[in-house]
């Protein structure tokens, strides 16, 4: 290797070293007993990994992770195939077909994409109380569902402008209505869209802290995200105890993340990149 | 035709009604509201006036006396920093990294920090800046300077607050340019090196150049990601101490759910979405060149 090729490789690790160090970091707090910490979790005069912390944060007597995550889940599932389903039947059909409202909607969907949560918050709270649904995780999955629709019709809209659609004229010579089509020859096609804008929405619910801020407030019914301003004390902060917990919280998208990492990019690039 | 409106219906309507009730209507509402007074009175600018004026928002007496310089300025200070440094380090590592082995690896422990929720973000900062465990604090120690939790003190929390940001950013910036680049033909490349044009003249002259499009999409996205900034706020400082972290997307939030006052909170929601629809203006322009 030429010298000026290895002082560039020797720059690129350095900077993955500077991200990954607070990674290391929670990860040596969490697991490292509260004395081993004093001298700093890098010091390893002595290393007694415990999971002490782990389960600490997992059945905390007021915030357990165990049952934050599961609510999270329960959350997120619906909320993530539900917009998932009606966007990608939407992004088709602004795809698809010419009509007056086409132009209109696909502004009114970038708008959206503009939108912060802030802006819907106090209306669609009234809205939730007047529909007994504030505190329930309906409510909840339905904003989801409304916000979510929006990037995901303008992301497969995306994607349905640029495959081919001389299948689909193939099935409609042979008699096959355009739902027909579009469950049996466009479906099949966009499942590796689908899978990134299933990676994206999946993460970003999870992630969701404001909606559930403003719409669930039973201390059982908390989500995980929820639960991380809970675990840190009045007067200091339990750092064992909050790195768990922010582990465990980021575990669930870093794992979709790694698992999905080709779509996760596709996704992230694609609905940037027109 | 009348087929083709059933299909229309059958495709679009389901996703869009769902739309029209839960955002369009809100944000309408939300619109009237900030017209309102408590008793649903219509003021016209009143609330406008009253909030812009509020030391929440606008804080000039803190521009000689330190933060908090209110809610406002601390989005614009966020923007005039988070935004030069997550674009200029993000296309020097995606440059940079097309030439390291393990690049792809680099890059995918950079974008951690985009994966993972922004609360535990903000938890993570707390942490980089901490007294005790902060690597932040032991990197200053080197050169002597004595520790302490710079997101607890006012005339450093907004600044932790945002070179932490900046950590949790760049992944995106890499990848967004790391893409870009492949797009860029190589042949281009090769002439320049023919012609004998140097490095850095290569990379003002082309690559900067043909990365246009993606650096209009990385500033728009990153522009709004600054201005609804909210989870790291919230969990790291709570915008404070006294206010000296302060956001827009917070103080909305303050003012709808702790003081109640959902007149303020709706001026502070508009005024937010304003600005976020102004950034958006590149990206809905990329429509009129679609009516084919």
């Amino acid at each position: 290797m030429k010298p000026k090729a290895l002082l560039v490789s020797l720059l690129g690790w350095l900077v993955a070293l500077v991200w990954i160090l607070p990674f290391m970091g929670v990860l040596m707090t969490a697991i490292r007993p509260l004395d081993e910490l004093l001298n700093g979790w890098w010091n390893f005069a002595t290393f007694r990994p415990t999971i002490n912390n782990f389960a600490g944060a997992w059945n905390h007597p007021t915030a357990a992770l165990s049952k934050g995550m599961l609510n999270s889940l329960i959350v997120a599932v619906p909320a993530t195939l539900l917009p998932l389903f009606l966007a990608t039947m939407a992004g088709y059909g602004l795809s698809r077909y010419r009509f007056k409202l086409r132009t209109p909607l696909l502004a009114l969907v970038i708008i959206a994409l503009a939108l912060p949560q802030q802006t819907i918050a106090v209306p669609i709270f009234q809205m939730m109380n007047a529909l007994n649904l504030v505190d329930t995780y309906l409510g909840l999955i339905i904003v989801h569902t409304a916000w979510g629709i929006p990037w995901i019709a303008f992301f497969m809209r995306n994607f349905f402008t640029t495959i081919p659609k001389a299948m689909e004229e193939a099935a409609r010579i042979d008699g096959a209505s355009d739902i027909t089509i579009f469950f049996r020859v466009v479906l099949p096609l966009a499942m590796p869209a689908i899978g990134s804008a299933f990676a994206l929405q999946f993460t970003w619910v999870w992630s969701d802290f404001f909606l559930a801020l403003i719409l669930i407030y039973s201390p059982d019914k908390l989500l995980a995200t929820q639960r991380i301003p809970l675990m840190r004390g009045v007067y200091h902060v339990d750092w064992g105890l909050l790195s768990s917990a922010a582990i465990l919280v980021m575990i669930v998208p870093i794992v979709v993340y790694l698992v999905l990492q080709r779509y996760y990019i596709r996704g992230m690039v694609g609905w940037s990149l027109k | 035709m009348r087929t083709k409106a059933k299909y229309v219906a059958f495709f679009v309507v389901p996703a869009f009604a769902l739309v029209a009730i839960f955002v369009v209507y809100p944000v309408a509402r939300t619109v009237v509201l900030s017209f309102l007074d408590s008793d649903g009175k219509f003021v016209g600018l009143q609330n406008y006036i009253r909030v812009l004026l509020s030391r929440e928002i606008l804080n000039l007496e803190g521009l000689s006396r330190g933060f908090p310089l209110g809610a406002l300025v601390h989005n614009l200070l966020w923007i005039a920093i988070h935004l030069p440094l997550t674009l200029a380090l993000g296309l020097v590592l995606a440059v940079l990294l097309r030439n390291v082995r393990g690049g792809a690896v680099i890059k995918s422990i950079i974008f951690l920090g985009m994966v993972m929720p922004m609360i535990v973000g903000g938890v993570m900062i707390n942490f980089i800046f901490d007294r005790n465990l902060g690597i932040f604090n032991a990197f200053l120690k080197i050169f002597g300077i004595p520790a302490k939790s710079w997101t607890a003190y006012p005339d450093s929390a907004l600044l932790a607050l945002i070179f932490g940001s900046v950590w949790l950013w760049v992944g995106f910036s890499t990848v967004l340019y790391s893409a870009g680049l492949e797009t860029i033909p190589k042949d281009l490349y090769e002439a320049a090196q023919l012609d004998g044009a140097s490095a850095l003249k290569i990379f003002t002259k082309i690559t900067i150049p043909m990365l246009r499009p993606i650096t209009i999409v990385v500033v728009t996205m990153t522009l709004l990601w600054e201005l609804k900034v909210f989870d790291i706020v919230y969990v790291a400082t709570m915008g404070g101490p006294g206010g000296a972290s302060n956001v827009l997307a917070l103080q909305m939030y303050t003012y709808a759910f702790r003081a109640m006052d959902f007149n303020r909170s709706a001026v502070v929601a508009v005024l937010l979405t304003m600005s976020t629809l102004l950034v958006s203006l590149p990206l809905l322009r990329t429509l009129r060149d679609d009516r084919t």
